[in-house]
């Protein structure tokens, strides 16, 4: 069977697994985001918490994969929802610890005059504070989608589907060209979300902080 | 306008504001200053609570402040700090504009607002407006925090050493924009500083603080005549002079207090070794008494004196002599003349307080020009 052969039998079942990978990846994403921005907020007006939290993240951060999807096996059954709970997890540490430094590193002086002035918090989180973090919020969320695209596979697995899925297939079978059908896409989705989330990035940061650079 | 009642504040066992007392008239341009650490930038910050204090009750307009919503206080008080805190994300325009937006001030009136400010300070809204903070100088970002203070017309402006960290010559010009300002607008200005330039330069009235109290409440003027305390003196150090105060200096101002004096009945040749050893071409010789005899010269001493004799018969009185309360402009005076070279200062019981060279001149008025030297 050759590649052209392969492709016309399979392609509905490539571009399924394309979109599956896809929608995992953005609802995991997404749920990170809903998780750790207003988490990275809290933590900038609690730094003593933060210092536990993150690390406690950090050691999600460190379980294996395969191990975590693993747990949520045995908790969640096979499906989505395990999977997805477990690249949400990971997908929370980047765009947390991101939001936290970046919140943090707003110069102070500028908080200063904008209590001095009379902003009150939420003017100040959200006219300040976060206009000033987004770069490298957006920066975390970067890191975390790069990264959830290439996890996902593992999903497969416990039957989420997704490109894992072929890859899955094409491992148990020796047939290269599953293997290929599911790891190029993957890759490339990789490389196309880390360009627009960069290009966002530059959009969104505001124009005062690039012309200061 | 603005009154401090007891006002305390303290961070654990440091005390920073000690029973503050102080009253601030309405339209005026008040500077507080003193030594770092003395609680001026503290007082200032709980003007607009930025920093509340432990007790005391602080009154604007007869209002205490400590019942009033912060945020809605500060809206009503302009603030401009060292580092200026200019939003780096907000046009210039924009910065200007934040406070009247927190009022919800319609969109053409803060237009105008923003027009008018920025001709204020001579900085064109056509070129300026939207420019972002990183575009423009130190002293231009310094003017658009001082705008965005004035932004919504609060009555008080508060300024926490705005022009600390520009240079001097952006300094000076932007001192003179501000005192304008004030003037013109009618503005209650409270303004930190360290330098006593700055503060004589620009108030109507000079709050002097030290370890959390008011040592001295007086205009600049004042404050160079009598200034209450030595610390105010130093801080003053070199507008001190042109008469005000050296009029009121005496002779014992001037003159160094080690002086080198032997007893009339020292040896010869022990006192010509004293004399080469300290580098001096004349002692002082002292009666028993220590009341002053006269001096002996080193010459002298080597035309007529024998070794082993006393030194007494010596002896000059050719020194000329002031009492050390004497005038200053006198001693002056009787130095240019001396043959000697110098004016021995004497006690009101005719002992030697001290000696007036030139020297001890040139330090003591340096002193007064420039503030306590070093060497």
């Amino acid at each position: 069977m050759t590649y052209s052969e392969f492709l016309a039998k399979y392609s509905t079942d490539i571009w399924r697994a394309f979109f599956t990978h896809i929608e995992l990846v953005l609802v995991s994403v997404g749920i990170g985001v809903i998780i750790a921005v207003p988490a990275g907020i809290f933590l900038s007006r609690h730094k003593g918490t933060a210092k536990y939290i993150l690390s406690i993240a950090g050691v999600i951060q460190t379980i294996p994969g395969l191990v975590l999807l693993g747990i949520m096996l045995i908790l969640m059954g096979i499906g989505k929802p395990p999977a997805i709970a477990a690249l949400s997890l990971y997908a929370i540490l980047p765009i947390l610890r991101n939001t936290y430094t970046g919140i943090l590193e707003v110069d102070g002086h500028c908080i200063e005059a904008a209590r001095g002035i009379g902003m009150s918090g939420g003017q100040i989180l959200f006219q300040v504070e976060l206009p000033l973090a987004m770069p490298a919020i957006i920066g975390g969320l970067r890191l975390s989608t790069v990264y959830i695209i290439s996890w996902a596979t593992l999903a497969g697995m416990i039957g989420a589907g997704g490109l894992g899925d072929l890859i899955w297939t094409g491992l148990s079978t020796y047939e290269t060209k599953f293997i290929v059908a599911g790891a190029v896409p993957a890759a490339v989705l990789a490389l196309v979300a880390n360009a627009v989330i960069g290009f966002f990035q530059h959009i969104l940061t505001p124009r005062g902080l690039k012309l200061g650079r | 306008m603005i009154q401090f009642r007891s006002v305390c504040k303290r961070y654990g066992k440091k005390t920073i504001l000690d029973t503050l007392n102080l009253d601030i008239k309405a339209g005026e341009f008040v500077i507080l200053i003193g030594p770092s650490g003395c609680g001026k930038t503290t007082t200032l910050k709980t003007i607009n609570r930025l920093i509340e204090p432990d007790s005391g009750e602080i009154y604007i307009d007869g209002k205490d402040i400590t019942k009033m919503d912060p945020v809605k206080l500060r809206r009503t008080i302009g603030y401009v700090i060292q580092q200026i805190g200019l939003f780096p994300n907000m046009t210039v325009e924009q910065n200007i504009a934040i406070v009247p937006k927190l009022l919800n001030y319609k969109k053409e009136e803060i237009d105008d607002i923003v027009h008018r400010l920025l001709d204020l300070v001579n900085m064109p809204y056509e070129e300026n407006a939207k420019k972002y903070p990183s575009e423009l100088s130190g002293g231009q970002q310094q003017r658009i925090g001082v705008l965005r203070a004035l932004a919504a017309s609060p009555p008080i402006v508060l300024m926490d050493e705005p022009f600390g960290a520009l240079d001097p010559v952006t300094r000076d010009s932007l001192q003179e924009e501000v005192k304008k300002i004030q003037r013109k607008l009618g503005k209650t200005i409270v303004f930190v500083t360290h330098d006593m330039d700055e503060a004589i330069r620009l108030a109507d009235t000079i709050v002097f603080m030290n370890e959390g109290k008011v040592l001295q409440v007086a205009s600049p003027e004042e404050m160079l005549q009598n200034p209450a305390d030595p610390i105010i003196k130093s801080f003053l150090g070199k507008h001190m002079s042109n008469g005000v105060n050296a009029a009121g200096m005496v002779a014992s101002d001037f003159m160094r207090k080690k002086v080198l004096t032997v007893p009339k009945t020292k040896k010869t040749l022990e006192c010509i070794e004293l004399m080469s050893r300290r580098d001096v071409s004349s002692l002082i010789v002292i009666e028993e008494d220590d009341t002053y005899l006269g001096t002996v010269s080193v010459d002298k001493i080597k035309a007529q004196g024998k070794a082993g004799k006393e030194i007494a018969e010596l002896i000059t009185v050719e020194a000329i002599t002031v009492n050390r309360d004497s005038n200053a402009q006198e001693a002056f005076e009787l130095l240019i003349a001396s043959p000697t070279g110098y004016v021995i200062v004497l006690n009101d019981d005719n002992t030697v307080a001290g000696l007036i060279t030139k020297t001890s001149m040139a330090k003591a008025m340096g002193e007064a020009l420039w503030g306590e030297m070093t060497q």
